[in-house]
């Protein structure tokens, strides 16, 4: 046991460095964007259908992008997608890049954002259509019923599941280590193959990851008491 | 004046309102009422255009609109800030506290100032003694008092007709009293409302007009009095199917 305290002194401090340095950046950057995605797509997908026949056709091919983008990403393993866009796209000259950290962000914002587009399609769903029909009778624009009405309320009923796509994503950017990314997990590894201490860097970097993703679920529990003060 | 004229709403295999035609004057009460499922409901939301109607037109006081042409959104907001809406239940802005609920639409719509506005939905609320709620989210106020603050949050906006879709249908008999004490004192001030309702009581002490709405047709337009008096077989019948 003081074997394990004793590693953990000594590594803990690099672990976290690697956190701060690629594990958060990564995470905070991709789920930025990925809820970038997932509002947008998750807004497409709930659109109604405009009265005008030609907009009405259109708007049904954007849908179908947002279908199928959404059909894509949630139904291939995400370390497929990371060596396709970071090893095949380069391979076959169409990328226009080849930077680990691209790709590893384009890879997992595109994948948060198709699985939490669905968890705010599903809130955006969830609110009563009176309460769009009261904005629209105050005269409303259709942008302003969704930005004033609509997500705010939205927002309140996807920050569960939401949170579950944020502690998913931080515990998945360990899969950047495939890609030439020094993450915290990759850390460790090359850590353990010098020490030969297996079982107790596993478990050191296990807690590690433990630590940050419990500050992401204390947060979860804070947001929701905060934004349900309008709520039963 | 709204002038109603061959108003019909067709589904794909019923009409659920077939070539109304009717008006609702200003500064009058009208009660438009009807078995369930007759359109009446459906009928009030054509007016702020909520639902869209297959054919016939309306005006609006100058505002005209062809049901059976695409309505330009431009138009549909214009027509929209003629009207106020008070719906059956659960319309409040729930994220919102009393005072941000009827400060919304003239902020975000009207575009007055903040400082306007809750001077405003201050006023109303002391006029209807309500301040006390200000502060209050709807969840934490009674049925009675959520469809008094709808009104408010309607009037705040300065309609020029107050639409009211069973405003009192989910309340319990002291609750609708409170509401219905407020419809009345709007009436009395002459406060242009078109009041969906199944409370014959109501109807007969507050409005001027009846619109009787059957299976998607008028059956009756006309004054409060004769339609309480009627000897129509179908209006009889109805009134008869209200009482015990």
């Amino acid at each position: 046991m003081t074997d394990f305290f004793n590693l953990a002194k000594e590594y803990v401090p690099e672990l976290f460095r690697a956190a701060f340095q690629y594990t958060l950046p990564l995470t905070i950057i991709s789920f930025a964007l990925g809820l970038f995605f997932a509002v947008g797509t998750a807004l497409i997908r709930s659109a109604r259908l405009p009265q005008n026949e030609w907009a009405a056709a259109a708007l049904q091919i954007v849908k179908g992008i947002a279908a199928f983008y959404v059909w894509l990403f949630r139904s291939t393993p995400l370390i497929v997608q990371l060596f396709i866009v970071f090893y095949g796209l380069p391979n076959a000259h169409i990328a226009l890049f080849q930077s680990a950290w691209i790709s590893a962000i384009t890879v997992f914002s595109l994948n948060t954002g198709a699985y939490a587009s669905e968890s705010i399609r599903a809130a955006i769903s969830s609110v009563p259509d009176v309460q769009k029909e009261a904005a629209q009778s105050l005269g409303m624009t259709g942008s302003q019923v969704y930005w004033n009405v609509v997500l705010p309320q939205a927002a309140r009923i996807s920050i569960p599941p939401l949170s579950n796509s944020l502690i998913g994503l931080l515990k998945d950017t360990s899969l950047a280590s495939v890609i030439t990314i020094v993450e915290m997990f990759y850390l460790s590894q090359q850590i353990a193959a010098t020490n030969y201490k297996v079982l107790s860097m596993y478990i050191l970097v296990a807690l590690v990851y433990a630590f940050f993703t419990s500050i992401l679920a204390i947060g979860q529990h804070y947001l929701e008491q905060y934004t349900s003060r309008f709520a039963q | 004046m709204i002038t109603v004229k061959n108003l019909t709403k067709a589904y794909r295999d019923k009409k659920a309102l077939n070539d109304i035609s009717v008006t609702f004057p200003a500064g009058k009460t009208t009660a438009i009422v009807g078995p369930s499922g007759s359109g009446k409901s459906t009928l009030l939301h054509s007016l702020n255009l909520l639902t869209r109607p297959t054919a016939g037109s309306m005006t609006v006081d100058d505002i005209a609109v062809d049901f059976s042409q695409e309505i330009a959104r431009s138009k549909v907001l214009e027509v929209r800030k003629q009207f106020g809406m008070v719906f059956q239940e659960k319309a409040l802005f729930t994220h919102l506290t009393v005072l941000k609920n009827l400060t919304e639409g003239p902020i975000k719509v009207r575009k007055m100032s903040k400082a306007a506005a809750e001077e405003k939905a201050n006023a109303l609320l002391q006029e209807f003694n309500m301040t006390e709620l200000a502060n209050r989210y709807p969840y934490q106020l009674s049925g009675g008092q959520q469809q008094r603050v709808a009104i408010l949050r309607a009037l705040a906006m300065d309609p020029k007709y107050l639409l009211l879709d069973e405003p009192t249908s989910a309340l319990d008999p002291e609750l609708e009293a409170q509401v219905l004490r407020v419809l009345k004192k709007l009436a009395e001030s002459e406060t242009s409302m078109i009041v969906v309702t199944h409370n014959m009581t109501f109807a007969q002490k507050v409005a001027d007009q009846i619109v009787f709405i059957d299976d998607g047709q008028l059956a009756f337009q006309g004054s409060t009095q004769d339609f309480f008096s009627s000897s129509e077989k179908r209006i009889e019948q109805f009134l008869g199917a209200m009482s015990f």
